[in-house]
């Protein structure tokens, strides 16, 4: 029997990364062949372009037994590649029908729609799907596990023999997870071949034939699902020698309670966080993409609105509605996406310094005082070692590193006593990093409580005092940082759906 | 769909607060709620004469608008529907008083200027990614600019071409019930409506339209040529344009070159407050037609209680605000 799809040796490279290094990967017909590794390993970038969203820069790939060009989503299509992206990619306003056949409408003359027939093979493939669903309801009324079925129906619409889930059951209940499931087995019993991401070990457990892991964008193994081990794909997964700069574990038990959070709650994205910093720490948060880590802290920071949860700084309960408040508090939070939300790109590195502060440079005719702007400026950026031809360079100039800093001394500058870093380093070369690295120590140092959040393991094992992992917006456990913790024990929990026990070492 | 059980479905007035359809029945009501009012306040108001006048003023306005509306349910937005609509107008000038060419053709000459000059907003934008705002802005200008020259800022009257200013101001329907003197214009305007609702609702192009406006990016990943259709749906608005042009240099018996800044904005108004989403993937025409008579109303009784005009006008940017956010609360609520 020939495979459905056989890519092998693909290579690709984006300016400054190398995503994919000589990686293989097959597909039969009537499979369940998961894809896993952590962020960033390339599993979403092979599959753009087996789907044809991305071209390939090296390797071949077969479809069917015969050599393929994917130059375009349309070619894949025609191959019978199907997609369903993580973000889902529907019309909201649009109705389920609609969006289904979009491009390829059933047309009476001079362009006119022939929404009957539309409609009726609407309903043909929801019925091969054996799914109950009116193709005349507008997509943005339905919940997100019936636009994940739409998006499927439109999979298969195509006439699709290879269906690419990334992770299709990030924002799905149980209930909905089985619906989902039960449609999959179904196209298997029918022969099409699934290739399905997710970083979540029971659904291997229950649903994949096969494993192929990836990391750092390369291949490290194909494994059968039902007789390995998740321990051992978990070790796939990290492989890398952990380096062992271990965290030095200061003693803080006689140390303040800077910040508390109880029962932090919002919808389905946070569900009853809660945790604490104490002077002098710094608390690591990890889990993989999407388990909640951004939206604890925006949550905290009062960016996002919160169902339900209790804030505590010094020990006294502080309202938090709008991030003006956290800052009132002494709550900084440095965002994973600076240019968007840390930085005034287009300013210089002078204004972006005493942007949260400008109160404390004006007159009292709102008039700036450039000249003690130009000093503290000056002043940070000694301290924090920004390399920076002079105060008056706009930030869009800087390096990513020194850019990070800019938004360091501007929390720093505001006295914030507790600083959440969110992804620190990403996109910040080696050098730089560890650059931060030794700032966030300081930082800690000098007693504020420090939060990092990071997807990258090593660099949470290297800083953190202690770890909080999360999972699908729970808290599943805070382990000890140091030598005692390895990466086997975050991913563990990592993966773990449901609220465990607390793990040993979880002090309080 | 059809035998719904009564007892278990909610009543209309909450079905149609659920669906989309509130910001139109907002805005009919707030019609409806003007025609009383204005109806109570003078009694020259609800005549037939001042009614004919109010549709009379509405006609280049409704079809501006209409035209406005294609572009916005895609997410764009179109700044030169009113100088282009003068262009088009000094075209059928030029094609009919100084080149003497027959009717039609000059009437063809405005719409194919029209459909050509949208064409290249649509390029602008679609290749060359300029944002629709400044796109739009920048032909705005071009086309002003070209509307004096080619006419020498002068007026050009159509006074040549017998018929001409009969296409706005004589009434077809008034010929067959006197009792009904409706100008051709607005028969007209209900004409390139129904067609324009009918392209929405029933044709690929108007399919694209929506999906453009909703989705962009996963319309493209569909496969579709999204660049070919945005630039129909901006050909087709320069095309109603034209129409609007011709409508107005008719209603003048002349093309006034100066004339056609600020036509946008208020064609843009009667879309917004018809319930058309500036974010794009919704909006009717009909809700358009319906703000566009908003505003008319809205002038004509003003004035008919003799208002002054400057009021007029702060009275209609009022009404933009309150509609828009009423769309806001909306949406948040959705």
């Amino acid at each position: 029997m020939t495979d459905l799809v056989r890519m092998t040796g693909i290579d690709k490279r984006f300016p400054g990364v190398h995503a994919l290094k000589n990686v293989s990967f097959d597909l039969a017909g009537g499979e369940v062949h998961a894809l896993m590794g952590e962020n960033g390993a390339g599993k979403s970038t092979l599959m753009k372009i087996l789907s044809g969203i991305y071209p390939k820069d090296g390797g071949e790939i077969l479809v069917n037994g015969r050599e393929a060009e994917l130059d375009g989503p349309r070619a894949a299509q025609d191959l019978g590649i199907g997609i369903i992206h993580q973000e889902l990619s529907l019309m909201n306003d649009l109705t389920v029908a609609q969006n289904i056949f979009i491009g390829r409408e059933p047309r009476l003359r001079f362009g006119r729609l022939d929404e009957t027939a539309l409609n009726a093979q609407a309903v043909e493939i929801f019925k091969s799907m054996n799914l109950n669903l009116d193709p005349k309801t507008v997509v943005g009324e339905l919940t997100i596990a019936r636009q994940q079925m739409v998006e499927i129906a439109k999979a298969l619409s195509y006439r699709s023999r290879v269906l690419i889930m990334d992770e299709p059951t990030a924002a799905l209940n149980d209930a909905e997870i089985a619906e989902l499931f039960t449609i999959i087995r179904r196209l298997k019993a029918d022969g099409v071949g699934i290739i399905y991401i997710s970083h979540k070990m029971d659904e291997l457990k229950q649903i994949a034939d096969r494993v192929t892991v990836m990391r750092d964008g390369a291949y490290v193994g194909t494994v059968g699902a039902a007789e390995t081990p998740v321990s051992s794909i978990i070790s796939m997964m990290v492989g890398r020698e952990v380096t062992n700069e271990a965290a030095e574990i200061p003693d803080l038990s006689q140390a303040e309670t800077l910040l508390e959070v109880r029962g932090l709650n919002r919808g389905r994205e946070i569900r009853d966080v809660s945790f604490s910093v104490r002077k002098g720490e710094i608390l690591g948060f990890a889990g993989l993409m999407g388990a909640g880590r951004t939206e604890v802290a925006r949550a905290i920071f009062g960016a996002d609105p919160r169902d339900g949860g209790e804030i505590r700084v010094h020990g006294k309960p502080c309202t938090i509605s709008q991030p003006s408040d956290a800052v009132k508090a002494g709550i900084g939070y440095l965002s994973e996406d600076r240019k968007h939300f840390g930085l005034a790109t287009g300013m210089d590195v002078r204004t972006n310094i005493a942007l949260a502060s400008l109160d404390r440079f004006s007159g009292s005719l709102g008039v700036l005082k450039e000249e003690d702007m130009r000093r503290t400026a000056q002043d940070y950026i000694g301290k924090l070692d920004i390399r920076t031809p002079s105060d008056r360079q706009e930030v869009r100039l800087l390096s990513g590193g020194n850019q990070q800093k800019v938004v360091i001394a501007k929390w720093l500058y505001r006295d914030c006593d507790i600083l959440i870093f969110d992804e620190p380093t990403r996109g910040i070369d080696v050098g730089a990093k560890s650059e931060i690295h030794k700032l966030l120590k300081n930082l800690a140092k000098e007693g504020r409580a420090v939060i990092v959040i990071s997807s990258e393991l090593p660099e949470v094992m290297r800083l953190s005092h202690r770890i909080a992992v999360m999972c699908e917006g729970r808290l599943t456990g805070i382990l000890p940082g140091g030598e005692q913790t390895s990466q086997e024990d975050i991913m563990h929990l990592a993966t773990l759906r449901a609220p465990s026990m607390q793990p040993e070492g979880y002090q309080q | 769909m059809t035998a719904v059980n009564p007892t278990s479905t909610p009543s209309l007035f909450a079905r149609m607060i659920d669906t989309g359809a509130h910001q139109k029945l907002l805005a009919f009501a707030s019609l409806v709620l003007l025609l009383i009012g204005f109806s109570i306040a003078s009694p020259n108001f609800m005549q037939t004469s001042n009614m004919i006048a109010i549709l009379q003023a509405t006609s280049v306005n409704g079809v501006l608008a209409v035209a406005a509306t294609l572009v916005i349910i895609t997410g764009g937005i179109d700044l030169s529907v009113g100088t282009l609509m003068t262009f088009c107008a000094v075209i059928a000038g030029v094609v009919l008083t100084n080149l003497g060419m027959p009717l039609p053709v000059g009437v063809v000459a405005a719409i194919g200027t029209g459909a050509l000059c949208g064409l290249c907003s649509g390029t602008f934008v679609a290749k060359m990614k300029i944002p629709p705002f400044i796109a739009t802005l920048g032909m705005m200008l071009i086309l002003k600019g070209l509307s004096l020259v080619i006419s020498g800022t002068r007026p050009i009257y159509f006074n040549d071409t017998p018929g001409f200013d009969q296409i706005s101001r004589g009434s077809l329907i008034g010929e067959i019930f006197p009792a009904l003197p409706i100008p051709n214009g607005v028969l007209i305007l209900f004409i390139v409506a129904l067609a324009a609702s009918y392209v929405l609702g029933r044709t690929v192009l108007g399919r694209y339209t929506f999906a453009l406006g909703s989705n962009e990016e996963a319309v493209r990943l569909s496969g579709v040529n999204t660049d070919f259709w945005k630039m129909a749906v901006y050909s087709l608005a320069g095309g109603i344009c034209g129409i609007a042009g011709i409508l107005i240099a008719s209603r003048l018996n002349s093309a006034q070159p100066a004339l056609g800044l600020g036509y946008e904005l208020e064609a843009i108004a009667a879309v917004v407050i018809g319930g058309t989403s500036l974010s794009g993937g919704r909006g009717t025409v009909l809700g358009t037609l319906i703000g566009a008579l908003i505003m008319a109303v809205l002038t004509n009784g003003l004035r008919v209680l003799s208002v002054a005009q400057e009021w007029q006008t702060v009275v209609t940017g009022a009404i933009i605000i309150l509609a828009v956010y009423a769309d806001m609360v909306r949406r948040r609520k959705a």
